[in-house]
């Protein structure tokens, strides 16, 4: 009996590898076809020259990269200090929203809870973002509930400056901040926050020891979900930031457009990818295995 | 020898006058009364033309009367975008005979062969057309093209919040209140050499290094670098004033009932565009498409559409014979002085340094303008 059931299970096993494989076919075949080579193609374009009335044209050269570093490279940085800091407010806002929706006791204020959460892709990221316009404008709502509080005396300006940027980021993003987290903390098994106090844990060291360390999944994949698309974020910039609250992801976007500089905007993209990537794998090494 | 140069210069002197009689015979010889209605060519009735047009472009009437004179039926379609037009064409003409670029799309159309050259002896009407709009350096010689209506790239501006008259782009940069500028990096660069006293376009990088230096030390009171639509910024109070297309200020003028916005042809010059007809690759029926291009530039219909859409009529006849409304006609920021017209200017062809230079400088102006 022992005996036929591990044999059993071996050859279960191998034929799950074979389609198993079989199976991922389409998988691969989707990544090869429409991510992998894409991408190799953006690498290669990003060492072309632009040609006339914006074609991509021989010889190869590094222009691009050293213009890149030349001129695009202090909007890069900026672009990733307002990414990171629109993932700390995500973070800061969305753990104890994930935190208060997971324990809620029942199941249906949870659900309606989540709901809500999810409720605002209803709408065109587009429309919600020229919402924000009307809001923050100088005629807007929130100036004119400020005004006639007596709070000002002048109407801000809110429209067009990096706050309104940070306002939109944090806006768009924090349902992909607050879903992985919701997730990993619902799973989490409250028993072991008993076991902390029983121990003589406080409800800080019960937080800091033992909840956060094991929800940290989830807050690890909401960072990367809101960080990586605010770094290259054009939508929000483009119109909300004005000239001061210019991303990165809006000079890429005009390389593309009109009679653009297609060699160009792909060296900016390599080297936006390329950023981030670097990020991570020094995360993976050095940070995920505390 | 110097004898015989001397006769034939006498000879061609005897025959200048004749010659010149002969070409100034076109528009201002017609007149009202020998200017008959436009009637169709026989042999149509029955046809199908498909038009592709920008939305709220032509008099109400303009497309019905058109199939009622030549027992035609007008398939009529609209875009918002010269780039949702041409994305269309491009995946393969759907069956449009007659399309309205901007004048740099027909040169972009033209060179990727998505037109069809145009017949100007199947087009009598094409004699009314205005001597500066055409032969233009999009279109040379009119091969492919015919404008249909034009306008200029100026000044919109909130004259109760300003408070004063913004007359030129040197106004417009040392105004203290918020503006913005528009992302074009063509018009964008001009505007700085225009400040600079030079003649747009420019003719080899250094000029337009130059220009982007002008615009950055004239652009402290820039809020926002407008994807085409600061007439959103403006007439919400977001900017006082907008570097924008006279069509989309006039939209705004009309919608907001008040007397708040202003539309003006900077002093130093703007850049004036055009829309213009052309007949599609593959148009299914080219023939009617030359007989509609021919209705259009009758200077009854062409002063219909005019004065429904409020943009520049490219017909001199129907503006020498008074068919443009008098209000439009005397409006500056439409048809402006003859010394202004004079620094009116289209958006030549560039050498591909000069463009790439274009293209550089004003995403360096972008970065830098940052703070």
């Amino acid at each position: 009996m022992a005996f036929n059931r591990s044999f059993g299970t071996a050859a279960y096993t191998i034929r799950q590898k074979k389609s198993g494989g079989l199976l991922a076919l389409p998988a691969v075949l989707w990544l090869v076809l429409f991510f992998l080579l894409p991408l190799a193609i953006v690498f290669f374009v990003s060492f072309m020259s632009r040609g006339p009335r914006g074609t991509i044209v021989f010889p190869l050269t590094l222009e691009h990269y050293n213009r890149i570093f030349d001129i695009f490279f202090p909007v890069i940085v900026d672009s990733v200090r307002i990414a990171l800091v629109t993932t700390v407010i995500c973070l800061l806002v969305g753990y104890p929203l994930a935190f208060f929706i997971s324990t809620r006791k029942s199941r249906r204020a949870q659900q309606i809870a989540l709901f809500l959460v999810i409720l605002p892709f209803w709408t065109n990221f587009l429309v919600r973002t020229y919402a924000w316009r009307v809001l923050l404008g100088g005629d807007g709502p929130v100036n004119n509930l400020l005004l006639s509080l007596g709070l000002i005396e002048t109407p801000l300006t809110l429209l067009n400056t990096e706050f309104a940027v940070l306002v939109g980021l944090v806006y768009g993003f924090l349902p992909f901040m607050v879903l992985p987290i919701y997730a990993s903390i619902e799973r989490f098994d409250f028993r072991l926050v008993e076991a902390a106090y029983d121990l003589g844990a406080n409800d800080w060291h019960a937080f800091w020891r033992v909840v956060f360390p094991l929800t940290l999944p989830g807050v690890v994949a909401g960072c990367i979900l809101v960080l990586i698309p605010s770094i290259g974020a054009f939508v929000t910039p483009d119109l909300l930031g004005g000239t001061e609250g210019l991303m990165i992801g809006n000079l890429i976007q005009t390389q593309f457009r009109g009679t653009g500089n297609w060699p160009l905007g792909s060296a900016l993209s390599v080297v936006m990818m390329a950023m981030v990537s670097l990020g991570l794998i020094v995360y993976m090494r050095f940070g995920g295995q505390n | 020898m110097r004898k015989a140069w001397f006769v034939l210069l006498l000879c061609l002197l005897a025959v200048m006058p004749a010659l010149a009689q002969d070409t100034t015979e076109t528009p201002l010889d017609v007149s009202d009364a020998d200017l008959e209605p436009w009637t169709c060519p026989e042999g149509f009735e029955g046809q199908t033309l498909s038009v592709f047009n920008w939305s709220t472009y032509v008099a109400e009437d303009t497309i019905s009367n058109f199939e009622e004179l030549c027992g035609v039926t007008v398939i009529y379609d609209v875009y918002e975008s010269n780039e949702a037009m041409l994305a269309r064409l491009r995946q393969g003409n759907p069956g449009y005979d007659i399309l309205v670029p901007t004048d740099y799309v027909v040169e972009i159309m033209i060179q990727e062969e998505l037109i069809q050259p145009i017949d100007l002896s199947k087009i009598p009407n094409f004699r009314h057309v205005a001597e500066n709009l055409i032969d233009t350096p999009y279109d040379p010689g009119n091969q492919y093209s015919v404008p249909y209506q034009w306008g200029t790239l100026g000044i919109g501006y909130n004259q109760t919040v300003v408070g004063y008259e913004l007359k030129s782009w040197k106004d417009l940069f040392e105004y203290e209140g918020p503006v913005a500028w528009l992302e074009d990096p063509r018009a964008m660069i001009d505007i700085g050499l225009m400040m600079l006293g030079e003649q747009p376009p420019a003719t080899d990088p250094e000029m337009v290094f130059a220009a982007r230096d002008a615009l950055l030390e004239n652009g402290g009171n820039v809020v926002a670098i407008a994807q085409d639509d600061g007439q959103a910024l403006l007439e919400r109070g977001d900017v006082h004033a907008t570097i924008e297309y006279s069509g989309d200020i006039f939209q705004i003028m009309d919608s907001c009932e008040c007397d708040d916005f202003v539309y003006v042809i900077p002093e130093e010059g703007a850049n004036l565009w055009t829309d213009n007809l052309v007949i599609a690759s593959g148009a299914p029926n080219p023939e009617l498409a030359h007989v509609f291009i021919d209705y259009i530039l009758d200077p009854r219909v062409s002063a219909d559409i005019a004065n429904y859409t409020a943009y520049g009529s490219p017909n001199q006849t129907a503006i020498d014979l008074g068919y443009i409304d008098e209000e439009l006609l005397n409006n500056p920021a439409i048809y402006p002085s003859e010394e202004i017209s004079e620094r009116l200017y289209f958006s030549a062809i560039l050498p591909p340094e000069v463009d790439q230079a274009y293209a550089d400088a004003w995403d360096e102006v972008k970065i830098l303008l940052r703070r």
